[in-house]
């Protein structure tokens, strides 16, 4: 239970080594190990999407792969958002639109807005709808949410 | 606009960068060293009887430090609650509930816990459970709680924890004047808070005292019930309650806390409990319920008679649940004018995990029962649905229950508004169906909030509140009251929370009371502060007090006008310093009044849905979902809509899609987010809008009432109407699932 193997992942842009419980998923390495508690647990199967992060560019359950998975790959956390202190386009949306009530559910939902703008730089309704199916939001702000992502795009150039 | 703005400024959210940046700190995430982590023991049955638990096995897992058992705790062990003080810190000799702790691992590391609990062998005998209203109320049924920690009176001997009976004029004496009386029995089924973040809490001995972190909306309830089960003094119990991430009213009371701090006082240094999901269910459900209704009107849908059976399945602790049971039963009949009413509400203990509050505190319940069967009252006199509503509503004024508060808004205005925009009595295409319900919620009954604010020395402002700002936005529209009073930039006022040895108290977050109650608190403070600069200008410049007025950001003086925070600087001088001020709402008990007071205000909303069935698969989708709420004055819009819009969506998740499932044992099977479904971005209704009733007739700061809870408090009703509108199928049990409509459509066929 207590095997450890090395690995060599970029987080948020930094190159990092270090060794990781075999049973590890990539949620608890960020949060117990990295200290990147900006990612959230929920239900730890897969459903609730709190605790999405993008590996390779990709929205991942982080609760479903076990951290020796991304050896060799990029994550990209809620941390990694926004440059130099400022705040990205889809975060400034998020506050705009009002979209982040208790906010437990928001890092999630901003990694897989994130991924869609990043496939599709002008989704539609139903694009923003199934691409953040997976993101359950209880405040239920799903309709500021949407909102955000679409305003966002509109203001593009920020 | 939104970077700045006090009052009715659609303003960011305080914490909102926190919220997008990832740095909010939630429970699970304040990092304290050197903590434990606990993981707990419970067993797969309902209702046990506990013969030896033993720990050796886990005890000898490298990493775990020990195994907190029941005789682990002082004896007889303590029992804590919000009104009965029937729950103990862990089982006691029995296991009541699926899920309720038998123990507690103690460990280095989360994988040494869990590994250390599934080692801790419980023997037990299974015994048989209670989990429906029926087999708890049956004649000689087997009591859920021992008589002895029952209060003592009529209804010991039974598994009924209270009973009220509310009620004016006389049912029986004019049921021969009504033309039409219709009795049904309506079914609302368990269901669960499901905040993202499941509960959690810290605890670390401190010197003579000890700090508990938790994610809870009362901290102050927190407190005073760990002084009291610990034996220390409030003084020497520091809570601190960082936000929660949603909560629901799930969060509202002690729950694993007192457990988590017996254990750091053993292991003398600090311990940490994260539940995961799975276990938050088993922590907290809402209440069901079942409502036998009696409508008597005449034929042209004047209300005659209105005469309620409401039965709550609580849990196997009290709990909040006679408090939900008669809160929400004393507004059965509604914001309607009936000459006679007669409730019954019962509370019925049950082999099942305590029930707590939940958004809407049990009205959503007793309106789902009223008004669709007020709507089955006007299909049988062939009245219109609306108009049978609008006949009955009370007027501005008028008392819908007599004795209470009465009507505090203009109530035909929110349902005339909800007609309208639904597009009430146009044709519609077939298969589509319509339907409108009111709900109508007491706010509270009583509350006392104290705020301090700190005016400092270069303008800008510390509020301390001790609400919990669960999402519902609190600190944001505490920061626009103190921006508005005290005439300085948003962007200049801290919001302090969540520290009861800093933060003055506050007595819940609760009731969508906080923009009224501590609002006004807040304000008052603000008030406070002006009258202190106006006493020492008054003083410097040699005039009297009561020329000078004093209003929203400026001080008036007989000879000029000057913005508040000019005049802190001349007050303050070349010292600096800065002024304080407190303020105070309260809210103050009637112990005569059958609840113990009289509503603060109300939550009013109208609800219209066109929804459209599929018959072949029973599916129901709402095509177009109109709230309007009577907010008073909307202080933050953007909130307010986010509020609005999220009970909406939440209403909608309860009527269609959400239920606990106890097997024949009374286990919960539907534990988790996989098999318990709640709305996502793909179940919303495909047009969604929420209007706001603003008359600035509330009772907190310019005029504002409670509106977090409003719009899902008749979404089911509603939605019922509609189905029923579209396809003929009649539902009384929820949720309005597939299968059940499907059935419901092949049984009128």
């Amino acid at each position: 239970m207590n095997d450890t193997l090395p690995i060599e992942v970029t987080v948020n842009g930094r190159l990092r080594s270090f060794d990781v419980a075999v049973n590890h998923t990539l949620l608890e390495v960020l949060r117990d190990d990295l200290g990147l508690t900006g990612t959230k647990e929920c239900c730890v199967v897969g459903e609730c999407g709190a605790c999405t992060v993008l590996v390779d560019g990709t929205p991942m359950n982080s609760c479903l792969m076990l951290a020796v998975e991304v050896d060799g790959s990029e994550v990209m956390t809620v941390e990694g958002l926004g440059l130099e202190g400022k705040l990205d386009r889809l975060q400034e949306a998020f506050l705009d639109e009002g979209a982040a009530q208790c906010g437990f559910c928001i890092p999630g939902q901003l990694m897989s807005a994130h991924a869609l703008l990043a496939q599709n730089p002008h989704p539609t309704v139903e694009d923003v709808n199934e691409a953040l199916a997976g993101n359950l939001c209880r405040c239920a702000g799903y309709q500021q949410i949407r909102a955000a992502v679409l305003a966002a795009v509109q203001g593009g150039g920020r | 606009m939104k970077a700045q703005g006090g009052v009715g400024a659609g303003a960011h959210r305080l914490g909102g960068i926190g919220r997008v940046t990832g740095a909010q700190l939630y429970v699970a995430d304040i990092p304290v060293a050197d903590a434990l982590h606990v993981k707990l023991v419970t067993l797969d049955c309902a209702h046990a009887r506990i013969l030896s638990i033993d720990s050796a096995a886990a005890e000898q897992v490298p990493g775990v430090v020990f195994v907190m058992k029941p005789e682990d705790l002082p004896q007889p062990i303590p029992r804590f609650g919000p009104q009965y003080q029937d729950r103990p810190v862990m089982a006691d000799g029995e296991v009541k509930y699926h899920g309720e702790v038998v123990a507690a691992v103690a460990a280095e590391t989360k994988d040494a816990a869990e590994e250390g609990a599934r080692l801790v062998k419980v023997e037990y005998e299974a015994l048989p459970a209670i989990f429906t209203l029926e087999a708890a109320l049956a004649p000689g049924a087997e009591l859920v709680q021992d008589p002895s920690i029952r209060r003592p009176g009529p209804l010991t001997g039974t598994n009924v924890l209270s009973e009220y009976h509310f009620g004016w004029g006389d049912v029986d004496a004019v049921a021969d004047e009504a033309d039409i009386i219709v009795e049904h029995t309506y079914d609302w089924a368990s269901q669960t808070q499901f905040a993202i973040e499941p509960h959690g809490c810290i605890a670390a001995p401190d010197s003579d005292g000890i700090i508990v972190w938790s994610s809870i909306q009362h901290p102050y309830q927190l407190q005073k019930t760990l002084a009291k089960v610990l034996g220390m003094p409030m003084s020497k119990v520091r809570v601190f309650a960082p936000d929660p991430g949603g909560a629901f009213g799930g969060k509202q009371h002690p729950k694993l806390e007192p457990l988590v701090a017996f254990m750091a006082l053993r292991a003398d240094r600090p311990v940490r409990l994260i539940l995961t999901l799975e276990e938050a269910f088993q922590a907290v459900r809402s209440a069901g319920a079942r409502m036998t209704v009696r409508t008597g009107i005449n034929s042209d849908g004047t209300l005659v008679f209105q005469d309620f059976v409401d039965d709550f399945l609580v849990g196997a602790y009290g709990d909040t649940g006679d408090r939900i049971s008669a809160k929400a039963s004393f507004l059965s009949a509604g914001p309607y004018r009936t000459p006679a009413v007669r409730i019954t509400s019962r509370a019925v203990l049950s082999h099942t995990t305590p029930c707590h509050p939940m958004r809407g505190f049990g009205i959503p319940q007793v309106t789902w029962a009223r008004e669709s069967n007020l709507d089955e009252a006007a299909l049988a006199a062939g009245v219109d649905r609306l108009e049978i509503r609008l006949k009955n509503l009370v007027k501005y004024g008028e008392e819908h229950v007599p004795g209470d508060t009465p009507a505090d808004g203009d109530w035909a205005q929110t349902v005339r508004k909800a007609a309208s925009e639904i597009g009430w009595g146009t044709p519609l295409p077939k298969g589509q169906g319509r339907g409108i319900a009111i709900g109508v919620k007491s706010g509270p009954t009583t509350g006392l909030s104290y705020s301090t604010v700190r005016f400092l020395g270069d303008g800008s402002v510390l509020v301390f509140s001790g609400t919990s700002d669960m999402g519902q936005g609190a600190r944001t529209i505490y920061a626009q009251i103190a921006a508005e009073e005290l005439g300085v930039p948003l962007a200049h006022v801290s919001v302090v929370m969540g520290d009861t040895s800093v933060v003055p108290y506050d007595q819940q977050t609760s009731a969508s009371r906080s923009s009224v109650l501590m609002g006004n608190a807040v304000l008052n403070a603000c008030r406070d502060i002006q009258r202190k600069l106006r006493a020492r200008v008054a003083e410097m410049e040699g005039i009297d007090e009561k020329s000078i007025t004093l209003d929203r950001g400026v001080m008036r003086l007989p000879d000029r006008e000057e913005p508040i925070p000019a005049v802190l600087k001349k007050v303050l001088g070349p010292m600096g310093g800065e002024v304080v001020g407190n303020g105070e709402a309260r809210k103050d008990a009637l112990p005569e009044h059958p609840l113990g007071g009289t509503a603060l205000f109300f939550e009013f909303n109208c609800t219209a849905v066109d929804v459209a069935v599929d018959t072949e698969t029973g599916e129901t989708t709402i095509l177009r979902h109109v709230t309007v709420g009577d907010v008073g004055l909307a202080l933050n819009p953007v909130q307010v809509t986010g509020q609005d819009e999220g009970a909406a969506v939440m209403g909608v998740g309860l009527s269609l899609m959400e239920h606990l499932i106890w097997d024949g044992e009374g286990r919960t099977r539907n534990l988790g987010a996989i098999d318990y479904r709640i709305p996502t971005s793909k179940d919303l209704p495909l047009e969604l809008v929420s209007f706001s009733v603003e008359n600035a007739d509330g009772p907190g700061p310019y005029g504002v009432k409670g509106i977090s809870e409003g719009s899902l408090l008749c979404t089911a009703p509603a939605v019922a109407a509609a189905v029923r509108d579209a396809c003929g199928a009649v539902i009384r049990d929820l949720p309005l699932s597939p299968e059940r409509v499907w059935r419901a459509i092949q049984e009128q066929s």
